[in-house]
């Protein structure tokens, strides 16, 4: 393996890592939004504390993975940038809106009608954010956008107006919410749990179907993607194994082993990413930019390695430190 | 409106509207820090209700540094994807570093604003100094990124592509160390000076406020330090600009005609054409004592290349002089606050102090503003200093009008919204508040 293959899959446990984290942020805003019935307030409570220590630590993967990107991958990020210029635009007003609509709703005065503003501003950017970035990465793998080399000659609107990548931004925002439903499962108070359970399951049945139908339309919309997650007997495993893991957490939520529950869930979004990352075999953006002709250079990759290593031996002590003091890590 | 001008303008807006929450990110966690040490020092109350209200105030400026941060660094590659495409692997390094310093500041953040009652004391006093630190080296990273811009080394061009890449050696790029330096005491002065106003206004209001009066001394305390160290750092600064960023320096003083025993010119329009500065005080020799410590010294002027690779001379000599002339200001509030205190009267109590101090306030912010705009404008027309021109970076994308304008109406919005909550949290205090 080569350090930029190497470099590819740290980044790829970097998306894995802000979907997890990140994901269950935005999915915690569409539950805000979505919060019903009599208990909504002690919903929207718990989605509150659950997020607030935690968001901005969690958004950082994104940068991190961004930074990567181009500093491993220039050209593929060079290309990315010009391809995807509005879906991105797009998402990075979602994640501004997101981000200080919740701070302000946080220290503004409650019950004021300003605060109902925010709190609407925040749950719809949380449930938008996420399609355009799902929408971003089904883009990568429609085979539309193209580069000869020097230039992207597929314009700005390739690849992302697509129904699939529109429907890997749907699937997308279901994961974050299913994650969300679930992490509440297992970290808010006894009042709102069975809320939670019930909102988890139904997003488990939803992402189930969704998924199916993005596979569908994978068949025309992403004919190369379609074809490495239909015939490799290796991506029919990890696919076999990710709707196993759904049964699975289907299961505890209904006998209300939450923590299993969690498991399952948290395995079952890492695999969806995984198994992607294998069905675009070694390539950024299909089908022209390869890992192997992306602007990787050996000097900067050996470089990258050590100080990532470095990197990582602060951040990830700090980073178990910070989920021990506000989450139930057992 | 030209799409390489929308561009140029998003960029410009983002950075400037980002600049002032990431120095409030680098320089607020000191000041919470001194205030909690002091509580548990002293154990006066007030301390600690200072703490808790300035960290408020940080978590809604940090919060939008983080999101605006984010649109920055996605713009380097939606607005510039030529020059990401060549730069990106040698300024990947401080990008990727500074990525771990900010997750290591937005973690102990964490800790510190939600964490009182869930850490020990002493934890907590650690997570806010853990912010502090890594706030300062993600500050330090990001200018050794603008840095290697400036002055770009560490590869050999070849063919218009850079190759033979030596990190380290782009890392520390000529004018890293007094941009670095530079950048970090503004940071610090600029928000002690502007915390120092705040509470300045609020003393002028209620004068016998002892939690106004704890703030504005811990602020006064970091200002009265940082501003007259940025006398020498401004003067490392520009020497280290004539050497190696002579057309920069040229510009900002509008200095056409390289010559021995140069003049400054403080203020005055510059024009291009007639190569003269209209108005202006001129003073002779002090531009050489500047820039290379000598009266009679030769000054490079912006003779020495051809003017279709000048920068906007003009706009880079106002903003210089805007810059200076606004810390020149602090540095006499500073010095007036000092010769209050040496002459054993509070400053606190001279109403034409806590005046001046809220008059002055916005300056440290408005000098950092101005000196980007130095460094930014003053490097046109290249992105790479001599290497690779800014309109050969734009991105193909048309349309450029519109997330320029998008971002624009954005960020004034959210820069109302900042103040007007900021007003209530930490203006606003009750009376009876630390009253004792």
């Amino acid at each position: 393996m080569t350090s930029a293959e190497l470099l590819w899959f740290v980044m790829g446990a970097g998306v894995v890592a802000y979907a997890l984290t990140a994901g269950a942020d935005f999915g915690g805003g569409v539950w805000h939004l979505f919060a019903r019935g009599p208990r909504a307030a002690a919903q929207r409570l718990a989605v509150e504390r659950a997020i607030a220590p935690i968001w901005e630590a969690n958004h950082v993967w994104l940068i991190f993975v961004i930074v990567a990107l181009f500093t491993v991958f220039p050209r593929a990020f060079a290309v990315i940038g010009v391809a995807l210029h509005v879906p991105l635009t797009l998402a990075l007003l979602g994640i501004v809106f997101r981000g200080s609509s919740f701070v302000f709703y946080s220290y503004d005065l409650r019950g004021s009608d300003r605060t109902k503003g925010w709190s609407r501003v925040f749950g719809v950017s949380s449930l938008l954010t996420p399609v355009f970035l799902g929408d971003c990465l089904g883009a990568l793998s429609t085979g539309e956008i193209r580069w000869d080399g020097h230039r992207v000659t597929s314009g700005y609107l390739a690849g992302w107006l697509t129904p699939f990548a529109a429907g890997t931004g749907v699937f997308t925002a279901l994961l974050f919410a299913l994650l969300a439903a679930v992490y509440l499962t297992f970290d808010s108070p006894p009042e709102v749990k069975e809320d939670f359970r019930a909102r988890a399951l139904a997003m488990e049945v939803a992402t189930g179907f969704v998924a199916f139908a993005v596979l569908l339309l994978a068949r025309a919309g992403a004919p190369v993607l379609y074809e490495s997650l239909a015939a490799s007997p290796f991506a029919l495993a990890v696919q076999l194994v990710t709707a196993l893991l759904a049964v699975a957490a289907m299961g505890a939520l209904y006998s209300r082993r939450y923590r299993l529950a969690r498991v399952a869930v948290v395995a079952q979004v890492a695999l969806v990413v995984v198994g992607w990352g294998l069905a675009m075999r070694g390539a950024i953006v299909l089908p022209d930019v390869r890992l192997g002709g992306a602007g990787a250079r050996d000097e900067v990759t050996r470089a990258v390695l050590p100080a990532l290593v470095a990197g990582a031996a602060l951040l990830l002590p700090a980073l178990f430190y910070l989920f021990r003091v506000f989450k139930k890590v057992e | 409106m030209p799409d390489l001008l929308a561009a140029r303008l998003q960029m410009a807006v983002s950075l400037g509207f980002h600049i002032v929450f990431a120095v409030v990110g680098m320089a607020m966690p000191i000041f919470m820090v001194i205030a909690e040490y002091r509580y548990a020092r002293s154990g006066e109350p007030v301390y600690l209700d200072l703490a808790h209200r300035w960290a408020k105030g940080t978590a809604i400026l940090f919060a939008v540094g983080a999101v605006s941060g984010t649109v920055l660094s996605f713009e380097l590659g939606l607005l510039w994807p030529r020059f990401m495409e060549r730069a990106g692997p040698l300024i990947g390094m401080p990008f990727s570093l500074e990525g771990f310093a900010f997750f290591l500041e937005a973690i102990f953040l964490g800790v510190y604003l939600y964490g009182w009652d869930r850490v020990s004391r002493r934890a907590h006093l650690f997570a806010g100094a853990a912010v502090a630190i890594s706030g300062l080296a993600s500050g330090v990273f990001v200018v050794a990124v603008n840095a290697w811009m400036n002055t770009p080394v560490g590869f050999v061009l070849k063919g218009g592509e850079l190759t033979e890449l030596e990190l380290s050696r782009a890392f520390f790029s000529p004018s890293f160390a007094s941009e670095a330096i530079h950048m970090v005491l503004a940071a610090y002065a600029s928000v002690a000076f502007a915390v120092l106003g705040v509470h300045a206004a609020a003393l002028l209001k209620t004068p016998a406020s002892v939690f106004h009066r704890r703030a504005a001394g811990i602020a006064f305390g970091v200002g009265a330090v940082a501003i007259p160290l940025q006398l020498f750092s401004g003067d490392f600064a520009a020497r280290n600009i004539s050497e190696y960023q002579p057309v920069k320096l040229a510009a900002a003083e509008a200095h056409f005609e390289t010559a021995s025993g140069a003049a400054i010119i403080l203020g005055g329009l510059a024009d291009t054409e007639s190569r003269e500065v209209h108005g202006g005080i001129r003073i002779p020799y002090v531009l050489s004592v500047l820039a290379k410590g000598d009266p009679h010294a030769m000054v490079t002027g912006l003779d020495s290349v051809a003017p279709s690779d000048w920068p906007p001379v003009a706009v880079t000599h106002l903003a210089f002089d805007l810059m200076v002339g606004s810390g020149t200001c602090l540095l006499g509030l500073a010095a007036f606050g000092v010769f209050l205190r040496v002459r054993r009267r509070d400053p606190f109590d001279s109403r034409a102090f806590l005046r001046a101090a809220f008059v002055a306030s916005p300056l440290g912010l408005v000098a950092i503003e101005a000196g980007w705009t130095v460094t930014e404008v003053g490097r046109q027309p290249w992105v790479i200093g001599g290497i690779l021109r800014t309109a050969d970076a734009v991105t193909p994308v048309p349309h450029l009008l519109i997330p320029f304008a998008t971002f624009s109406a954005l960020y004034v919005m959210l820069g109302v919204v900042v103040l007007v909550l900021l007003r209530r949290h930490v203006v606003s205090v009750p009376v009876d508040v630390g009253g004792t």
